[in-house]
């Protein structure tokens, strides 16, 4: 009873005693057509190569010297700290937000579908020139008893700066989008999960968390790269807050002083591709961690309280006769 | 089989007492009263639609009933009585009370994102706050018990469904319920993998679980089932020693019925 199929090619193996069976040797079907285009598209690709480089209003000389440039590289660091932050905020609240509106509780639910309905519903840009005017509408904020005495009390232009006003526009508005995104991610669960779960005596938190949620991130990790990808370039709209320091800032600075506006562009272009790139990278990673079990079947490390020497493995039931019947799963690298 | 005459003697487990359940306007369960007692293996039967899933859901409140009791170890199931009256028990108290009952799905239901071992712990860990080095231990225990030591740290979707269906029977036992519910526990499953679910069912019984296994297989109820009971229409038909009905039974729709699947 061997688990590892042997190849059926193989001399002899195939019970009939005819020997090696005659493999099929087929002519592939041939694609003429696929060549035609291949070499149109390529002819197209050289041609836009060679006016990249010998088009001179490009100035890759100009895109050189700035693309290291000090107040692009700062300006990459805040448009990374703005997406990364505000995508943080989008996603904790995302999740809030789905669980309260898939609750029993109709107050969260009512709760969640007003959050989604007006951050969905206005603008991003008005909701970020509203956050800059903040502290024009609430000069002053308090923490107090409510129609009573005020214990704290801040100016709100030195909490709500034009960093923190960016921010949160950027990831209030974003959290609506992606509580849809969650709230069909964990919709798309099996019901039974959920009851077996529940027949096991969990509360429904934990099982949300535990047993839902894990399994809906495989449908909700590629659209949340695809937002994540897409706040990168939004964060360049936070000039309405104003906020001053991002990439699109800094290189329309540049060449707005310097009567570039082409080379300084593609500066800024190259850098959303080098990001968008890395992120992608590291969207494999979550995709495939959290396809464990149904994409791929990355063998958890074996500890040593449950490993079993083959040796040692004991069929105790009588029934368990049909061990061949058990498909093994290719395991992907 | 002398569990019969045992098991008679023995206190009640599961009382169902004029037990309705409607969805919207339809009358699924109509006025059903049963007793399982403690270690006995009652069999529910009965063409789809006849209610016995919906019975068996009630049992551990999948499904919440209109009138009538239900009773588990003397307990009222999902409501307080206070001053007369019932009150809906809280999510609390329901997730306690379903920690007695163990239950078994059709379509086994098993976390495809944990291993087995890892589906086996995660009641006893999280529910029942567990080491997991104690509850690693009693689940190498159950794994063994079921015959599958040796796919402790596979996927459930690297299983077969008998063996799939054999770590979801460890996975209830692993929470030491006093009552395992059974809805189907064989009905997704390829013909040829039946045997190996109905034998770890078989060695349940014999450990004196107290067992409700709803079954189109007449063969496991005759063998080993305690109690027959034929549901139709939303009520019991007929109740009672599973080898006498099966051999002479006494209305014609339980004789139609087992005409058919015999």
């Amino acid at each position: 009873m061997s688990l590892i199929a042997p190849a059926r090619s193989t001399a002899d193996t195939d019970g009939s005693g005819r020997g090696k069976p005659q493999m099929i040797q087929a002519v592939p079907v041939r694609h003429p057509g696929r060549w035609a285009c291949a070499v149109v598209i390529l002819a197209f690709a050289a041609m836009l190569a060679q006016s990249l480089v010998t088009n001179e209003n490009f100035r890759w000389d100009v895109v050189g010297t700035y693309f290291m440039d000090v107040l692009v590289i700062q300006g990459i660091g805040w448009t990374l700290l703005l997406t990364v932050l505000s995508m943080v905020i989008a996603i904790t609240l995302a999740i809030l937000l789905a669980f309260m509106r898939e609750s029993e509780n109709p107050l969260f639910r009512s709760v969640s579908w007003v959050w989604v309905w007006f951050f969905r519903g206005t603008p991003v840009y008005t909701q970020l020139v509203f956050w800059g005017l903040i502290a024009v509408l609430y000069p002053k904020i308090s923490l107090g008893v409510p129609f009573g005495p005020e214990l704290f009390a801040f100016d709100t232009q030195d909490i709500v700066t034009a960093f923190v006003a960016a921010v949160l526009g950027l990831g209030l508005n974003e959290s609506a989008y992606l509580a849809e995104i969650f709230r069909a991610g964990l919709k798309s669960v099996d019901n039974g999960q959920m009851e077996a779960a529940e027949a096991l005596g969990m509360r429904k938190s934990r099982i949300m968390w535990r047993i839902i949620l894990p399994q809906a991130m495989r449908i909700i990790v590629p659209p949340t790269g695809n937002e994540t990808i897409g706040m990168l370039k939004t964060t360049s709209l936070v000039l309405a807050v104003p906020f001053t320091l991002d990439l699109t800032f800094a290189t329309n600075g540049i060449a707005n002083r310097s009567y570039l506006p082409i080379p300084l562009l593609i500066v800024a272009a190259l850098w959303y591709l080098v990001i968008t790139s890395i992120l992608m990278v590291g969207q494999y990673y979550v995709e495939r961690h959290f396809g464990k079990g149904v994409d791929n079947f990355v063998r958890i490390p074996v500890d040593k309280a449950t490993a079993v020497k083959p040796a040692a493995v004991k069929v105790v039931t009588a029934g368990d006769s049909n061990e061949s019947g058990v498909k093994e799963m290719e395991e992907k690298p | 089989m002398s569990v019969t005459t045992d098991t008679l003697t023995k206190p009640a487990l599961v009382r169902i007492d004029g037990v309705h359940k409607y969805y919207g306007q339809h009358h699924v369960l109509r006025g059903i009263d049963m007793t399982v007692r403690q270690g006995e293996v009652s069999v529910l039967i009965g063409p789809s639609g006849s209610g016995k899933s919906t019975l068996l859901r009630c049992v551990n409140m999948l499904e919440t009933i209109n009138a009538g009791r239900i009773h588990v170890n003397d307990e009222l199931v999902g409501y307080r009585e206070r001053g007369g009256r019932l009150h809906d028990m809280n999510a609390k108290q329901i997730a306690a009370q379903r920690r007695e009952i163990g239950m078994v799905f059709q379509r086994f239901n098993l976390f495809p994102h944990r291993t087995v071992l890892q589906n086996i712990i995660e009641a006893p860990t999280q529910v029942k706050r567990q080491s997991k080095a104690a509850a690693k231990t009693r689940a190498m225990e159950l794994l063994e018990r079921v015959g599958l030591v040796h796919r402790a740290n596979h996927y459930p979707a690297q299983l077969s469904g008998g063996q799939q269906q054999r770590v979801a029977i460890a996975r209830a036992l692993a929470m030491d319920p006093e009552l395992m519910l059974f809805d189907e526990p064989t009905s997704a499953l390829d013909p040829e993998l039946v045997g190996e679910v109905l034998n770890v069912m078989k060695e349940l019984a014999a450990s004196g679980m107290t067992m409700i296994v709803v079954t189109h297989e007449i063969a496991f109820a005759r063998e080993v089932g305690d109690t027959l009971t034929f549901m139709d229409g939303g009520v019991v038909v007929e109740s009672g020693d599973p080898r006498e009905i099966i051999a002479n039974p006494q209305h014609d729709r339980t004789k139609e019925f087992l005409a058919r699947v015999l």
